[in-house]
C-alpha cells in the first residue's frame, strides 16, 4: 500500500479523496482522478501483462485510447466482466478488481513466456505454413490453436446494464476538445450556430491544459491558465453541447457520426443499477471539425517493449496531470524537441533525468540549451541499440549513429535506468477522416500523413492537420474558422504566442543495431508481437501490398488497431523495397475507432426487442390455449396446439384428422392483403399474373400465380373481384411487403399509364378460416341468414354480409381441399368472431390448427408452398403448374422467359410426389434424391421440400423436385442418409382426392 | 449514410430508402417479338459503372414513391435527383 511515486500534488487529482482498489488481487489505492495506470504507476508498477504471441511481459507505454499493452480484465467472473480494457482509459471507483490477461499462472510467473525462447522457430506466417499438411489435421490443430488466441475472456453472463440509441442534429460537430477544438467550438457556438464538442477524456482541453512550461506562452500567459480561462467560459453559452467521455467510434458519407458515450463506467458498481452506461450517438451534423490531435510515435530498436519503456509524452503527461513519476532514473530517448518538453518538464518536478539520447546530431534549441544549462548529459547522433531488464528495464546501450543513419559505430556505452521514454515524432489522428472518405497526402519533411481532399464539408484543425506546434496552430486557426464558418472575424485574430520549439527531426523508421536484424526484437506491433524482422520477412516472401502485409504479419490488427505502430510497419516496407512512402498507401482505416461494447451496438434492442413482432387480433386467444408458436416473417403464428403432455407430432396429426373428419379452424390473419382499385385494375392483374382476369365475374375469387421478370415464380395467393373495379389480392404472409412492392414498382415506373391503387390492408382484416365437411354448419349457425347452398355461394366465390352488426367478407376458398370459407372482418373485431366460431363449431368438435397442420393438409393435396417448394429457380412448368400459365395472353411478368433456351429443358428440376418403401418411413426436408449411391461421385437428381406423415392417407408423404422428374412417375429412386438408405418411388404430387369432391362434399 | 432528398417528402436518412438499380431500362413493348440474345440483354446486363451512375430508388420507409437519381459510385456524391418520367440531366450523360 505504497503511492511512493507521487510528485508535486497535481490539481486533477483530489488527494484527500482515497479510492482503494484490486490488481490481480492486491489491493493498492489511488486518487480520484486516477486512472488506473497511472495509480498502478504511482504504486511503481509496470508489469501489467503479456503479450499476445511470445508472452514477454509488458507494461504501461501510453497514457490514453492508443495503448497497446496494458489491457485488463475487469471484475473477472462476474457478469460485469469485460476483457481488453485500456488500464490508462479506465478510471478507478471503490471497488475496482482488474487482473492481467494471456498469462498463466500470473503476470509474474507465465508458462507461455516459453514462446519468447522460441521465437526462432515462430516467424511472420507460422500458422500458415506450420499448419498446412497433412490438410486433413487441421480439425485437430485448430482445437489447439482456437484455445491459444484470444486475450481477455467474455462474459458469460446476461449483461446487467442498459444502453440506449440517440440521434442528435446539429450545426458544428467539434471532435476533440484540445485547444483547436476549444476555439472552434467557441467560435462556432458564439456565431450562433448549434454546436456539439465531444472528447474521449473526462477533462476538456487535450495535453495543452496541463503544460506548464514558461516555454509556451499565449498573450503572455501560460498556455495552460490561458486555456482554463477559454474552458471556463464555454461551459457558459447557450447553444453549445460539451459531451467528455465521449469517444467518436465512426465518421461515416455525409457527415453521419457515431460516439459512444460513456456513462458509468467511471463508477463504483453499486452505482450503476438503473442507469444507462453506453450511450451511442447517432450525429448528423451540417458541419463537421476534426481536432483529434496526434499520437507520439515510438522508436523501433532491439526490445523496444520491456515494461517501464514508455511514450515520452505518456510520461510527462502522468507527471503533469496525475503528479506520478514514471520512474526515479528516466532516460529520455528521442528524435526530435518535443522530448524536451518532457525533460525540463520532469525536471521542474526534481524527476531525475539520467541521460537524453537524441538521433539528431546538431540541436541546439531554446528548449535544449535549457536542459544542458542544467548538467544534463544529452549524447547527440547517438541511438539506443539495445534495452536489458525482463520485468521492467534497468539498463540500456547506446551507440553513436554514422552519418547516413544506417549502422552505428563506435563503442557501446551503458546507462542504468528505470524508465525510458521514447519519442519518434508525431503521427496525425487521421482516422476518422480517412473513415469519412478523405484522402491524405504525404508530406515528406516531418514524414506523415496529413488531410488533403475533404470527401464533405469538414475541416481538419490543429495536429491532426500536422500542425505541430502551438505558433502554427494559433497563427492559421482564425483564418480556418472563418473560411469554414463564413464569418467575418473571430476573436483569436492577433494572440501572442510564445513558443520555442524546433521542428527538425532525424526520422529513421528502424534503428540500426549491432547485431543482424535476425537476431533482434525491435517491435512495430507491440500488441501481436509483429517485429520489424516479421515485415522484412514478409517482404523476402514476396508480400508488397501493405494491406497483405498487415494481414501476413498480423501488424495493426491487434484491439488497438496499431495506432502506434502502423507508420513504422510503412516506413519499414518502404525502406526496405525502395518504394516512396506516399505511394505506398495506408491500410484501411475501419470504425471504430476504439472497440465498443456489443451493448452499445444492440442499444435497446435486446431481448424481445431485439426484433419487433407482429400478433394477430386472434394472438390472446392462442396464448391462453397453449399454441406453441412459429415466427413467419416478422408475425408470431400458431404453430400447434399441443394437448397436456401431446408431442408436436401427436398434436399435428390429431389436428390434421379432425380437419379433414369435421371441422378444423385456422388464423390466416397474416395472409398479406392488397386493396386493388381503379378502373385498369383488370388489365393490371392481367400483366402481373400468369393467368387471364378479365373475365372474372363480381363476387369470384381466382387462384394467381406470379412470377419475377425471369419466369421463376415469386408468390401466390387469391384474389376476389368485390367490384367492377375494385380487387382484394392475398399475398404469401411472407411476400407481403415484397409483393406490395413490386407492383408498385411497375405500377410507377413501367406502366404508370393504368389507373390502379394498391393499398396495403393485410392489418385491417382479421382472417378466420374454418374448414371441413361440417363447416357449412357452423357457418351457418355463426351467420344464419347466409345462403350457403352451393349454388348460390359456390366454391371459390365471395359474399359482403354481416355477423349480428359487423360487416364481413366470406370468401369460399380452400388451401386444405375440404370445403372452407375464410370470414374477413375487421382486426378489431376478429377475436369475438373467432369464439362465436369455436361456439357454433363445438358440437363438431372443431379444432384449432396451427400452420404445421396446415402445411401437412396442403400437402397431401400437393398444393405448394412458395419459398418452401420453390427457391426462385422453379418456373410454373417446372411445378407441373402449365394450367395456370394463360397462352393467349400477349404478355405478363416473365411470360418471355418462360421461353429461354435454360427455361425450356427437360432436365430441370421439376416438382414431383414421393412415397417410400416403408410407409411409416418420414423423409428428411432438404434430403438428397439420386438414382445410383454407388458410382462416386454420385449425381444429386434432386431433393425433399415437404415431408409428412399422413394420418389422412396413413402413410408417409413428401414433395421434391427432381430432374426431369415430371417424366419419372414410377421410377424408384434412393435417398441416402447417414447410415441407411430409404428407397422412394415418384408419384404424382397430389396425394388425396385428385378429383376434388371434397370441395363441395 | 446518404442524406436523400426524396422529390416528395425532402430530405430524409438513407434507411429509409431502397436502392432500385440502373435507371432508365426501359421494359420492351413487345417482349415476345425478342430473340434471347435481347431478351437477356434487358433482363441480366447492367453497366455498373464506377464514376457517375443514373439509378433508382424508392422511399420505402415514407411515400413508397419511385425516383431517379445520379450518383457518382467512386465517392458516393449525389449530383442530382429527378421524379420519374423526368427526363435526366444532360449534363451528366
Amino acid at each position: 500500500m505504497t503511492n511512493n511515486l507521487r510528485v508535486k500534488s497535481s490539481k486533477f487529482i483530489d488527494e484527500t479523496y482515497k479510492i482503494s482498489f484490486k490488481f490481480n488481487n492486491k489491493t493498492y489505492y489511488g486518487y480520484k482522478g486516477d486512472t488506473l495506470a497511472s495509480a498502478l504507476l504511482a504504486n511503481n508498477i509496470h508489469l501489467v501483462g503479456r503479450s499476445f504471441k511470445y508472452h514477454r511481459p509488458r507494461g504501461i507505454m501510453t497514457a490514453g485510447s492508443e495503448e497497446p499493452n496494458a489491457i485488463v480484465q475487469l471484475h473477472k467472473n462476474t457478469s460485469r466482466t469485460e476483457p481488453n480494457v485500456r488500464a490508462t482509459e479506465i478510471e478507478i471507483y471503490e471497488g475496482l478488481e482488474a487482473s492481467s490477461q494471456n498469462c498463466w499462472p500470473s503476470v509474474n510467473f507465465d508458462i507461455g513466456g516459453i514462446n519468447n525462447f522460441l521465437s526462432p522457430v515462430l516467424p511472420a506466417g507460422f500458422y500458415y505454413k506450420t499448419f498446412m499438411w497433412p490438410a486433413s489435421f487441421w480439425e485437430k490443430y485448430e482445437y489447439f490453436i482456437r484455445k491459444s488466441a484470444g486475450l481477455g475472456k467474455s462474459p458469460t453472463e446476461p449483461d446487467p446494464d442498459i444502453y440506449e440509441h440517440k440521434y442528435i442534429h446539429c450545426d458544428v460537430l467539434v471532435i476533440g476538445a484540445g485547444i483547436s477544438g476549444i476555439i472552434a467550438a467557441k467560435t462556432s457556438a458564439k456565431n450562433g450556430f448549434k454546436t456539439l464538442l465531444l472528447d474521449e477524456k473526462p477533462h476538456l482541453g487535450g495535453s495543452t491544459i496541463y503544460q506548464n512550461s514558461e516555454y509556451f506562452k499565449i498573450n503572455n500567459q501560460i498556455s495552460s491558465s490561458w486555456l482554463e480561462k477559454e474552458i471556463n467560459e464555454i461551459k457558459k453559452i447557450d447553444n453549445l453541447e460539451i459531451k467528455t467521455r465521449t469517444s467518436v467510434a465512426a465518421f461515416h458519407g455525409y457527415n453521419f457520426l457515431l460516439a459512444r458515450e460513456n456513462l458509468t463506467d467511471h463508477l463504483p458498481l453499486h452505482q450503476r443499477d438503473g442507469k444507462v452506461r453506453h450511450r451511442l450517438l447517432k450525429i448528423r451534423a451540417k458541419k463537421v471539425i476534426s481536432a483529434t490531435g496526434s499520437l507520439e510515435r515510438p522508436l523501433v530498436f532491439d526490445n523496444n517493449d520491456r515494461p517501464g519503456i514508455l511514450l515520452s509524452s505518456a510520461i510527462e503527461k502522468y507527471s503533469n496531470l496525475f503528479g506520478v513519476a514514471c520512474g526515479q532514473k528516466n532516460i529520455i530517448f528521442t528524435n526530435n524537441d518535443s522530448a524536451y518538453e518532457t525533460a525540463i518538464s520532469l525536471f521542474q518536478k526534481g524527476i531525475k533525468i539520467e541521460a537524453i539520447i537524441d538521433n539528431r546530431e546538431n540541436v541546439d534549441s531554446k528548449l535544449v540549451k535549457e536542459i544542458e544549462k542544467n548538467n544534463i548529459k544529452i549524447y547527440k547522433g547517438y541511438t539506443v541499440v539495445n534495452t536489458f531488464g525482463y520485468k521492467r528495464i534497468n539498463k540500456i546501450s547506446i551507440m553513436q549513429l554514422s552519418k547516413d543513419g544506417q549502422k552505428v559505430v563506435g563503442s557501446k556505452i551503458s546507462i542504468d535506468c528505470d524508465c525510458l521514454g521514447m519519442s519518434g515524432g508525431w503521427t496525425p489522428a487521421v482516422h476518422l477522416f480517412t473513415q469519412s472518405g478523405g484522402k491524405l497526402k504525404f508530406r515528406d519533411e516531418d514524414q506523415v500523413f496529413i488531410p488533403d481532399t475533404y470527401p464533405s464539408d469538414q475541416i481538419s484543425i490543429g495536429s491532426c492537420n500536422g500542425e505541430f506546434t502551438l505558433d502554427e496552430i494559433l497563427s492559421s486557426i482564425s483564418k480556418k474558422l472563418k473560411d469554414f464558418l463564413n464569418i467575418k472575424k473571430t476573436e483569436y485574430e492577433n494572440l501572442e504566442i510564445q513558443s520555442h520549439f524546433n521542428k527538425t527531426k532525424r526520422n529513421i523508421w528502424l534503428l540500426p543495431s549491432d547485431k543482424i536484424i535476425g537476431k533482434t526484437k525491435p517491435f512495430v506491433d507491440y500488441q501481436n508481437d509483429a517485429t520489424a524482422k516479421d515485415i522484412k520477412l514478409a517482404l523476402r516472401e514476396g508480400f508488397r501490398s501493405i494491406e497483405h502485409v498487415k494481414r501476413y504479419t498480423t501488424t495493426g490488427m491487434g484491439t488497438d488497431q496499431g495506432k502506434l505502430g502502423n507508420m513504422h510497419a510503412l516506413g519499414i516496407i518502404s525502406e526496405t523495397a525502395g518504394s516512396k512512402m506516399g505511394e505506398l498507401g495506408t491500410t484501411t482505416f475501419r470504425p471504430p475507432y476504439t472497440p465498443l461494447t456489443f451493448g452499445t451496438i444492440v442499444g435497446r434492442n435486446v431481448g424481445e426487442y431485439f426484433d419487433v413482432f407482429r400478433k394477430t387480433p386472434i394472438h390472446d386467444w392462442h396464448v391462453e390455449n397453449k399454441a406453441k408458436f412459429e415466427n413467419v416473417g416478422q408475425w408470431k403464428r400458431a404453430w400447434f396446439y399441443p394437448k397436456k403432455n401431446e408431442s408436436m407430432h401427436e398434436a399435428v396429426q390429431r389436428e390434421s384428422k379432425a380437419a379433414r373428419d369435421s371441422a378444423g379452424i385456422l388464423d390466416a390473419s397474416t395472409l398479406g392483403k392488397i386493396d386493388i382499385k381503379g378502373t385498369d385494375a383488370s388489365e393490371f392483374l392481367n400483366r402481373v399474373y400468369t393467368n387471364a382476369w378479365s373475365k372474372l365475374d363480381i363476387g369470384k375469387c381466382r387462384y394467381g400465380l406470379m412470377l419475377n421478370e425471369d419466369g421463376m415464380v415469386y408468390d401466390d395467393g387469391v384474389t376476389t373481384r368485390l367490384d367492377e373495379n375494385h380487387y382484394i389480392m392475398t399475398t404469401t404472409t411472407g411476400g407481403a411487403a415484397t409483393v406490395l412492392g413490386k407492383l408498385e414498382d411497375y405500377l410507377q415506373t413501367e406502366w404508370p399509364e393504368l389507373d390502379v391503387y394498391l393499398t396495403s390492408v393485410t392489418d385491417h382484416y382479421a382472417t378466420i378460416s374454418v374448414c371441413g365437411p361440417n363447416s357449412k354448419k357452423i357457418i351457418s349457425k355463426v351467420i344464419p341468414n347466409l345462403d350457403l347452398s352451393d349454388e348460390k355461394f359456390p366454391h371459390m366465390s365471395f359474399k359482403n354480409t354481416k355477423i349480428d352488426k359487423v360487416k364481413c367478407r366470406v370468401m369460399r376458398i380452400s388451401f386444405t381441399g375440404e370445403q372452407s370459407y375464410e370470414i374477413n372482418v375487421q382486426a378489431n373485431y376478429g377475436k369475438s368472431v373467432w369464439k362465436k366460431c369455436m361456439e357454433a363449431g363445438k358440437e363438431f368438435n372443431i379444432t384449432p390448427y396451427g400452420t404445421e397442420t396446415m402445411h401437412l393438409l396442403r400437402a397431401e393435396k400437393g398444393f405448394i408452398i412458395v419459398g418452401q417448394d420453390t427457391d426462385a429457380t422453379m418456373t410454373p412448368i417446372d411445378l407441373q403448374m402449365d394450367w395456370i400459365v394463360s397462352k393467349k395472353k400477349y404478355d405478363f411478368i416473365g411470360k418471355r422467359s418462360l421461353y429461354r433456351s435454360d427455361t425450356i429443358r427437360e432436365d430441370r428440376k421439376q416438382l414431383i410426389g414421393l412415397v417410400t418403401e416403408n410407409p411409416k418411413e418420414v423423409l428428411e426436408e432438404g434430403a438428397q434424391i439420386v438414382l445410383d449411391a454407388s458410382k462416386s461421385p454420385v449425381e444429386m437428381l434432386g431433393h425433399v421440400t415437404s415431408s409428412y406423415y399422413s394420418p389422412n392417407l396413413e402413410k408417409s408423404i413428401a414433395l421434391g423436385v427432381v430432374k426431369g422428374g415430371k417424366n419419372m412417375i414410377g421410377q424408384k429412386l434412393i435417398i441416402p442418409m447417414e447410415n441407411k438408405q430409404i428407397n422412394v418411388t415418384i408419384t404424382d404430387p397430389v396425394f388425396l382426392d385428385k378429383e376434388n369432391k371434397r370441395l363441395n362434399a | 449514410m446518404f442524406l436523400i432528398h426524396c422529390p416528395y417528402c425532402g430530405e430524409r436518412e438513407q434507411s429509409e430508402f431502397k436502392a432500385g438499380g440502373e435507371a432508365h431500362i426501359v421494359r420492351p413493348k413487345q417482349p415476345t417479338e425478342l430473340s434471347d440474345d435481347q431478351w437477356a440483354e434487358y433482363l441480366f446486363m447492367r453497366k455498373n459503372i464506377k464514376g457517375v451512375q443514373f439509378e433508382r430508388w424508392v422511399h420505402t420507409h415514407g411515400c413508397r414513391k419511385w425516383f431517379n437519381m445520379v450518383r457518382d459510385t467512386s465517392n458516393d456524391e449525389i449530383k442530382a435527383i429527378y421524379k420519374m418520367g423526368e427526363k435526366p440531366p444532360t449534363k451528366y450523360k
